[in-house]
Order: C-alpha cells, then structure tokens, then sequence
C-alpha cells in the first residue's frame, strides 16, 4: 500500500505541473453540455406532448448521463496515451520499477490516481449541475462515486491494454469504436428501452449504461434495488477485471 | 556503508537468460567484492544489459543462480532493490518534472522523508554540477547533463551497490570526461559499482577489474593491465598502405612482430618493441602511408581474443 501511495504521490506531482491547462475542459464541458443539450434541447422535449420525458424534464433526465459519459471521456483521456507514453518513451514506469516499487504497486498507484483524477472532474460535474438546478444536493454528492466507479470500469481495462502498446495507433480506434458508440447509445440522451430490442441486451453489459442507470435512479429517485444491484456488479466486474489484466500486463512489459 | 562479512556482493554461477530461444547471456560465472569497481566490456548485443538488469531484479534468471547483496533475486526484488542504485542504459528522465522534482520523487520511492530527500537532492545536484538547474525542466538539459542527473538519482538512497549501463554513450568527449571524473570520485569515495561499456578506454580508467563479454560469454577475465599483459604485448606498430601497394606490403610482414593483425585499413603488429619494428619495416623497403607506435589497449585484447574490433 505504501508504494501504491509513493506512485500516487508521482502522479499528483505530475498533476501540479500540468493542470491548469486541463482546468479549462474540466469546467468548460459540463456547462456547454448542460447548456445546449440540457437547456437547449430541452426546451423541445420538455415542450412536446407528455412534457419532459415520463414526466421528468429533460436536463434533470440528461445530467447524471452526462456525468457518466464524462467520467468516461475522462477515463479515457487518462488511460491511453499517457500510460504508452509513460511505458514507452520517459521510462517512467521502468524507473519506478527499479526502486523497491513492484509492477502491481504501479497498478495500484495509477488506480488510486485514477480515481483522485476522477473524483475531481466529477465533482466541479455534480457543482455545475447544481447552478443549472439539475439537481439537488443530496443525489448530487451520492452521483460522485457512482461517476467515478464508472470511470474505473472503463480506465482499469484500457491502462492494461495500453501499457502493451508501443505507438498510439489503437487509440483512435478504441475512442472511435467504443467511447463514441457508447457515449450515444448508453441511455445518456434517451431512456435504453428506445433501443432496438436487440441491442439492449448488450447495452446491458457495457459499463457506460450501467452506470448512466445507476446515477440516473440516485438523480430522480424510485431506485429498482434489483436493477442497482445489477448496474453495481457489471461496473465491478469491469474494475476487477481490468485490475487483474493491468497487473498481468504491467509486469509482463517491466519483467522481462 | 557495505557489509560487514566479506562475501561478494553480486554472485553468479552458471547465469543464463533466454528470450525464448535465443540465448542473451550464456552461462557467465563472476563475482563482485565490496568496494570495487567492476566492469563488463563488450561489444552491442553481447547480454551486457540483460545481465545489468538480472542484478538489477527486474529479469528474472532463466538459469543458473545469482546471489545480490547476499539475497535471492527471485524472492527478495524488492529489499535487493531497494539498495541498489541504478543508472539504465536509457535515461527514463521525467520531463514533466523539474531536475530537482525528478530526485524528490525518486527519494519517496525509498520511503525517504520529503526533507530527507530535499537534502540529498541538494547534495547530490551540487555533486553531479546541476545545481544551476535544479528549477529547470529535463527536456532542455545536454545528453551529458541528464546522464548526471540519473546517477545522481541512483545514489539518493545511497546504495550499497551502483548499476551503471554504458554511462557515457553516445556523449561528446567533453561529457565523457566530465562523467568519468565524477565516477572517479565516487570510486574514491569507497562505492562500489558495475558498469558496462563498449568503450576500452573507459573500462581502462575506471575498472578495478571487467570481463570482456561477447556473443552472450565471458571470454577473459582480469584488470585492464592484466588482460592487456596476458592477452596482447606491451606496444603495437599499426601500418597503413596505399590500397595499390598493400598486397606487396603484406607478403614482407611475416616475421616482423609476434602476432600480426589484418583489420579493413590497417595492420596491427604486436611486439614489445614498436620504434624497433619500424625501423625494420623501413629496412624491407616498405614505405607506408602512416606509421603509429602505441601502447596496447583493452581493444588489442578484445581484438585477439575474438578477432573483431569492440565497435564495428
Ligand atoms: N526483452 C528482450 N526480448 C528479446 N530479446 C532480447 C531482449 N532484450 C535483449 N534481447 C537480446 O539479447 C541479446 C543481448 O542484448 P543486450 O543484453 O541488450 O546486449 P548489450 O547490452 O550487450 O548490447 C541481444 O541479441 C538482444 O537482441
Ligand atoms: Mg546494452
């Protein structure tokens, strides 16, 4: 634990030098999102026939979607090429690896940063939506870990697949067929059971969905127990999964 | 500073490495005592970094054992470790960090305090001559300044035992002697330490004793003096012909030395008498382009024993 904390410590060094640059992104894209989709957007919704959507308005229906799905692209973002760049041209990883510090300390470390880095854009998320009045205090702070374990279940797995690469060449793919398809189609713009009846088996098992439920039942209340229970199980399975392969991989590419 | 009891620090028998089916290090018997500076001289490719990195427990040994600091690579990475110092043949600089931050962090990875590492930090960049640049970012700093920073990082936990891999590659000569000097002192200082090179000229002032490493074996073993005295005479003549002259030349040679040499360019005459071989040379009526006595080197005795020059 103490050597997952040294690598934490690296990586919020690392942060101080580098995050103002983020800072503008981390504010600027719920405020645009919640803008123009939520307000925007919402004022068709809201203005059609049943009014908003099952008579909930439609920024209070988007936001905890939209807090999913960003964790997600955050997840993302963190997960691809600072790890394969990390692996493969400062060597940071194998100069961690020459102290007592062991490849699953680096695994360990990276999760905890992950969910540090996490927590942060979630939580200016969960602030905004509270100046849009999209919701309220108490499902607000409770969306937070909701968002962040969803921005595991995505950034576990992707670190383990990227520290085995040695250019940037799958990331494109990986955004363009994963995090964009699942960004639209995980319930975050309208309810999954609009899905094609085929697909939303499938929708069901992606982490994007899962989590997009769960915070949206925090959000407008009614929580299904049965369905949380499920949307927590697929989001953990995810993270351990992808904590077992990152262990696996980190060791294969600093043992040799 | 080393261990009390006078066993090695670094113990291998029979070492092996294997990737697969290729075989990286063959089977390499050496040991390393406390206080000494030892060094592996060899060409590229020939397992010098694969068997840094098994002392280094970050390979695991395919064959044979090992024994570094008196403990087993396979169970005790981590307490080995953590008093080693390491100096990789890559730098794995970080360049989102400042010089300074680089030795702070590195100092937490061994649990060292923040003013504890502070301190050394500060020790060390005024060792390595970086003090200067301790505020600025790595990515600006010459090749020969980053190879300091990194040796300055792998003494903040002062290790019992220094790991360097080809330290001065690739830098100007100036960087070179720079670097040497402060291994020099290090030296002096009483560390030990192991480094690897395919420069003789390094191995020469730096090893209190090497083993010339190639194809993924130990072909000898000694000080540079030693080698050189059992492996090459004391001078060596080196003749140059004219491309067109060269065949005749080399018909009159035979009996002008111990041992002679053919490389692409030159000829190499061992003897223990250089100016006395010349004068021969120029007896025979040959007339070579140039003429150069010199005294025999790590090189001559790489040279003889695998009949290949160190960097080709
Ligand atoms: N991780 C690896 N996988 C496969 N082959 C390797 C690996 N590392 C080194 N080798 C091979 O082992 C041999 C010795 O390499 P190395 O120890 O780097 O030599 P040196 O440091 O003396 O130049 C080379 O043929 C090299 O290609
Ligand atoms: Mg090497």
């Amino acid at each position: 634990m103490n050597h997952a904390i040294r690598v934490l410590e690296y990586q919020l060094l690392s942060y101080r030098r580098t995050w103002r640059g983020g800072l503008f992104t981390t504010f600027l894209a719920p405020v645009m999102f919640l803008l123009a989709m939520g307000l925007g957007l919402g004022t068709f919704v809201d203005g059609s026939a049943g009014g908003g959507l099952g008579g909930v308005p439609y920024l209070v229906f988007l936001a905890p979607g939209l807090l999913a799905s960003n964790a997600m692209q955050t997840a993302a973002g963190e997960s691809m090429y600072p790890i394969m760049s990390g692996i493969t041209w400062n060597r940071i990883y194998q100069a961690m690896t020459s102290t007592p510090i062991r490849p699953r300390d680096v695994v360990a470390g990276l999760a905890l940063w992950l969910v540090v880095r996490l927590a942060i854009v979630s939580v200016v998320f969960v602030a905004v939506m509270l100046l849009f009045g999209a919701t309220s205090i108490g499902p607000g702070v409770l969306m937070i870990p909701v968002a962040i374990l969803t921005g595991l279940a995505f950034a576990l797995p992707i670190v383990a697949f990227s520290v085995t690469q040695r250019t940037d060449a799958m990331f494109p793919v990986i955004n363009r067929f994963i995090i964009v398809p699942l960004f639209i189609f995980s319930g975050t713009f309208f309810p999954l059971e609009q899905l094609p009846a085929l697909l939303q088996p499938i929708a069901w098992v992606t982490p994007l969905a899962n989590g997009v439920s769960l915070a949206r039942g925090i959000a407008i209340g009614g929580l299904d127990p049965a369905l949380a229970v499920w949307n927590l199980g697929v989001l953990v399975a995810y993270c351990a999964v992808g904590l077992a392969w990152a262990s696996r991989t980190f060791h294969r590419r600093l043992v040799q | 500073m080393s261990s009390p009891t006078s066993e090695p620090l670094v113990l291998a028998r029979g070492l092996t490495k294997r990737f697969g089916a290729a075989t990286a290090v063959d089977g390499i018997d050496f040991q390393v005592a406390a206080g000494e500076a030892f060094g592996f001289l060899g060409p590229n490719g020939a397992g010098k970094t694969t068997t840094m990195r098994m002392i280094g427990c970050v390979s695991p040994v395919t064959d044979g054992s090992l024994t570094v600091l008196g403990m087993d690579p396979r169970t005790d990475g981590p307490r080995i470790r953590a008093r080693l110092g390491v100096v990789p043949q890559q730098d794995s600089l970080d360049t989102e960090l400042t010089v300074e931050e680089n030795l702070l962090i590195y100092g937490r990875y061994f649990d060292l305090s923040y003013r504890e590492s502070r301190t050394r930090a500060k020790e060390l960049l005024d060792f390595v001559q970086l003090t200067e640049r301790a505020q600025d970012a790595v990515e600006p700093l010459s090749g020969g300044m980053k190879r300091r920073l990194v040796i300055a990082r792998g003494l903040i936990n002062q290790p019992d035992l220094l790991l360097l891999d080809e330290p001065t590659t690739g830098l100007d000569p100036q960087a070179r002697h720079l670097l040497w000097d402060r291994l020099y002192r290090l030296k002096q200082q009483g560390v030990s330490l192991i480094l690897t090179t395919h420069y003789m000229d390094e191995a020469e002032q730096l090893c209190d004793r090497l083993v010339v490493m190639d194809k993924a074996r130990i072909v000898a073993e000694g000080s540079p003096r030693g080698l050189i005295d059992q492996y090459a005479t004391r001078e060596v003549l080196e003749l140059r012909f004219r491309p067109e002259d060269q065949a005749a030349a080399e018909a009159q040679l035979g009996g002008l030395a111990e041992r002679i040499e053919r490389l692409p360019d030159r000829y190499l005459l061992y003897t223990t008498d250089g100016d006395a071989a010349a004068v021969e040379v120029h007896e025979r009526g040959l007339r070579p382009d140039q003429v150069l006595v010199r005294r025999s080197t790590l090189e001559d005795v790489f040279l003889r024993l695998t009949g290949r020059t160190l960097i080709e």
